[in-house]
């Protein structure tokens, strides 16, 4: 029997989906996606409402979704991560019920216990034959790895598979099989490429980040993690793609060959793959369209699922056998948790994505971040969100000097040893209040926005809608 | 003839603009901010620029800023320069 | 004064707030060059404000001012002399009489009784008249040489190699060490060019330069590091000041260390060894 829906409104019909039930997204089409615009304004179309619609992340393309929340389509948001107009209209108070805010291995987490359940699963899919057997790694809208859609795929009651590139049956090769997949959709397209491999590679050219990066490499360094077989996962902006260049030097001179590179994975990361310095790559997404190309073409690039990434219930999974994380921060507070979900204003601008996975998982985590950002200092006292709790980061490395978790006495000790410039996590709010002045507090409502699942599914703080002045 | 203004800074991130344009005569001291950290210092900029607008005795003039995240001691300098080169009629 | 200078634009707040952490020993706070003609009373301005509220510690401050010839030097000279430098970099200095001019201004301000100078040697006549410049005041700490506008004085192409600039850097170098005052190459401007840069810097420390200025953060790890001196010629010049101090305290005329006598020359190579390991050592030869 055929899987091919002649439209996206019959393969909606097809699946069954009522008032009240949830759909699922991958994110991997990033601000190039047009599934989810697509997928839901359909589903208004159809009139079905009250929708819960769990993605693993929202980019600022999505800003069509607001006018779903206006008319009652969607009435719960589930993610790991959002930005643009939907975060802006959520701060705002648009979304009565507060959005559940996951991370990426606490979301396969919550699909496999049931906590999560999803009626159905769209997988906009860069190519699929007609019996819904997928890859991300070709095709006009190729994306690379499909981790974050993996679970949706095994999961959901229903899953259909939405693609701009059919191909012969059997494709391969095969991230999600047809044995997970109901029915098919062909559209003109799923994505727009230039969004898509958005993510930025570039070394930044900001003096500052360099001096940070610099530092963060001579942490790695003085913590003895840097020998052979070192495993490392970097942010992809600023000083976190920075300190891994600095690092990449260190490895380089010092003849030490890594194990594996993992993340959203990005040019940097695939030339220090085919130089030598990393014998594998573990990819959950790729972030540019080297990362795709590697993945299509070199069997030390693995796509990984985000279960097998991060699921803190799996048997095991890929960041505990992380050795080293360079993360960044909106906020870090004296006892080093970390806020990447609001700014200090309390506006949503992203989420933990897998900050708070990799930052439990790794041996040692690094938090990058300039003490002044737009003039508010990056340490606060308490931070406006909790998401990456303080027991599981180790380092802060700013430009003006190196916080160690008083709990690390021993990596506080060879950071000394070292000559690092290591200063108290409290001088260095001091410092930044000194050159920019202590920041008026921000007020904020009584009402709750979000919460803040854990990775283990505990919810450790609330989102807070800021007060309007 | 037009009226007097001036306008020293940048829209760089860590600076600002400041503008000043001279006002119809017998109208009091206006000043005018947006800043990307408004709700934390916002009141710290105008207290600056009310400060620095008496030292010099600006009372017949609007003073536009835009905030680009700048420390006092840029936001100082950068309307007195504005001042200076109102004055210089520059 | 340490082994590197670092360039920063007087004008860009973003930078001149960050100067003190950018891994400089000395940083140039410029008006000359980075900041065009009609921003020059508000880059001074900047600096001003910046100069008098923010803390630069564990780097040295100075600022290059407009050259001589032009209307900026004075206002330029006497607005960051009371804003709290420790030096300031005169650009297209020629003569001895100019420097020594400036020196008299600086001596009339309190506040300036400690600054340094710096005079930037960067034409034919500059370089030959060197000596003359480097001995013309007390103040000055080094003579720091300009390559890019000599060789268009010179008329000559500016190379990677330096060629044409060779005879200029001995000559330099010549002059400063018979002032007794230090010298400082000009800086290597292709940023990316990490191999190129370290290549240059190792010649000039060969001709005798005591360190050298840049315009990229990035450079000044890599100066630093190859101005750095071997831990024995550390420990060896610490020995010879201890002696010298000793000697001098219990008022013998002559020090003497390992059967040998410390003459000055000895005392100089110390007093170098241990400014370029940025250890403070206030002896002076009166």
């Amino acid at each position: 029997m055929s899987k091919i829906r002649v439209s996206l409104r019959k393969a909606i019909i097809a699946s069954g989906l009522k008032n009240g039930m949830t759909v699922s997204f991958h994110h991997h089409l990033r601000n190039g996606d047009f599934v989810i615009n697509m997928v839901m304004s359909e589903i208004e179309d159809l009139g079905i409402s009250d929708i819960r619609i769990a993605a693993s992340s929202f980019f600022p393309i999505h800003g069509s979704l607001v006018r779903h929340i206006k008319t009652g389509t969607i009435t719960a948001i589930d993610c790991n991560y959002m930005s643009g107009p939907l975060a802006e209209a959520v701060t705002n108070g648009m979304l009565q019920k507060p959005v559940m805010f996951r991370t990426h291995g606490g979301r396969p987490r919550a699909i496999m216990d049931g906590s999560l359940k999803i009626d159905v699963a769209f997988i906009a899919s860069p190519s699929s034959d007609d019996m819904g057997n997928l890859n991300g790694a070709s095709g006009p809208s190729s994306c690379g790895s499909l981790g974050y859609a993996m679970p949706d795929a095994l999961m959901a009651g229903k899953v259909i598979a939405i693609t701009d590139n059919l191909v012969a049956y059997p494709n391969g090769p095969v991230s999600i099989d047809e044995t997970n997949v109901d029915h098919v959709v062909v559209v003109d397209s799923i994505g727009d490429p230039s969004g898509i491999v958005s993510g930025t590679t570039q070394v930044t050219r900001d003096p500052v980040g360099h001096v940070i990066a610099r530092h963060a490499a001579d942490v790695i360094e003085a913590s003895g993690l840097l020998k052979d077989g070192i495993s490392f996962q970097t942010g992809a902006g600023g000083a976190s793609l920075a300190t891994a260049h600095y690092l990449r030097e260190k490895m380089v001179s010092g003849g030490i060959k890594g194990s594996f590179g993992m993340g959203g994975i990005t040019a940097f990361f695939v030339d220090m793959l085919e130089d030598g310095l990393f014998e594998k790559l573990i990819d959950v997404q790729c972030f540019d369209l080297d990362a795709v190309r590697s993945i299509r073409e070199n069997p030390n690039h693995i796509e990984v699922s985000a279960s097998q990434y991060a699921n803190p219930s799996a048997k095991s999974c890929s960041v505990e056998s992380l050795d080293v994380v360079v993360l960044g921060a909106t906020e870090i507070d004296t006892d080093f948790n970390v806020n990447v979900l609001t700014d200090s204003s309390g506006n949503i601008m992203g989420g933990s994505g897998g900050h708070s996975d990799t930052a439990q998982g790794a041996k040692l985590t690094i938090i990058v971040a300039n003490l002044l950002r737009a003039r508010l200092p990056i340490v606060v006292d308490r931070v406006t969100t909790k998401v990456t709790p303080g027991e599981t980061v180790d380092v802060l490395v700013t430009e003006r000097g190196i916080a160690v978790n008083p709990a690390r006495v021993d990596l506080m000790k060879s950071l000394k040893e070292k000559g690092l410039p290591v200063v108290d996590i409290v001088e260095l709010k001091e410092m930044a209040e000194k050159m920019a002045g202590k920041p008026r507090k921000v007020s904020f409502t009584d009402r709750v926005i979000g919460f803040v699942e854990y990775r283990n599914g505990e919810i450790i703080d609330k989102v807070y809608q800021p007060a309007k002045e | 003839m037009g009226k007097k203004n001036a306008k020293a800074g940048s829209l760089e991130s860590s600076d600002l603009l400041v503008v000043i344009e001279e006002k119809e005569a017998g109208e009091k001291l206006e000043i005018v901010m947006n800043s990307i950290v408004e709700k934390q210092y916002g009141d710290r900029i105008i207290e600056i620029a009310h400060e620095i607008a008496a030292l010099k005795g600006m009372d017949n003039v609007r003073i536009l800023i835009q905030d680009r995240g700048a420390l006092d001691y840029a936001i100082r300098a950068r309307i007195e320069t504005a001042i200076e080169r109102y004055e210089r009629g520059v | 004064m340490g082994t590197n200078l670092l360039f920063v634009p007087g004008n860009n707040p973003a930078m001149v707030q960050n100067a003190g952490i950018l891994g400089a020993d000395t940083v140039i706070f410029d008006l000359e060059d980075a900041v065009a003609g009609n921003e020059k009373d508000a880059a001074r301005t900047l600096l001003k404000n910046a100069l008098e509220s923010m803390e630069y510690e564990g780097c040295e401050t100075s600022v290059r001012i407009n050259a001589m010839d032009t209307t900026h030097w004075e206002k330029d000279l006497r607005t960051v002399a009371v804003a709290g430098i420790d030096g300031l970099v005169i650009p297209k200095a020629e003569r001895g009489e100019d420097i020594k001019a400036i020196s008299e201004i600086l001596d009339s301000i309190t506040e300036a009784e400690d600054i340094f100078l710096i005079p930037l040697v960067e034409s034919a006549l500059g370089v030959e008249n060197v000596y003359e410049i480097a001995a013309s005041s007390k103040r000055i700490r080094g003579i720091f040489f300009g390559a890019e506008d000599y060789t268009a004085d010179i008329g000559a192409v500016r190379t990677k190699g330096g060629e044409e600039i060779f005879w200029a850097r001995g000559r330099i170098v010549n002059g400063a060490a018979a002032a007794g005052v230090e010298a400082i190459d000009t800086p290597f401007t292709d940023v990316e060019d990490i191999e190129g840069l370290k290549k240059d810097t190792i010649f000039a420390k060969a001709l005798g330069f005591d360190g050298k200025a840049s315009i990229s953060p990035r450079h000044c790890g890599f100066i630093r590091e190859i101005f750095y001196p071997q831990d024995e010629e550390i420990r060896y010049a610490i020995r010879v000041m201890d002696t010298v101090k000793e000697a001098e305290k219990s008022g013998k005329g002559v020090a003497s260390m390992d059967g040998k006598m410390i003459d000055k020359p000895i005392v100089l190579r110390a007093l170098k060894v241990l400014r370029a390991a940025g250890i403070k050592e206030d002896f002076r030869y009166e």
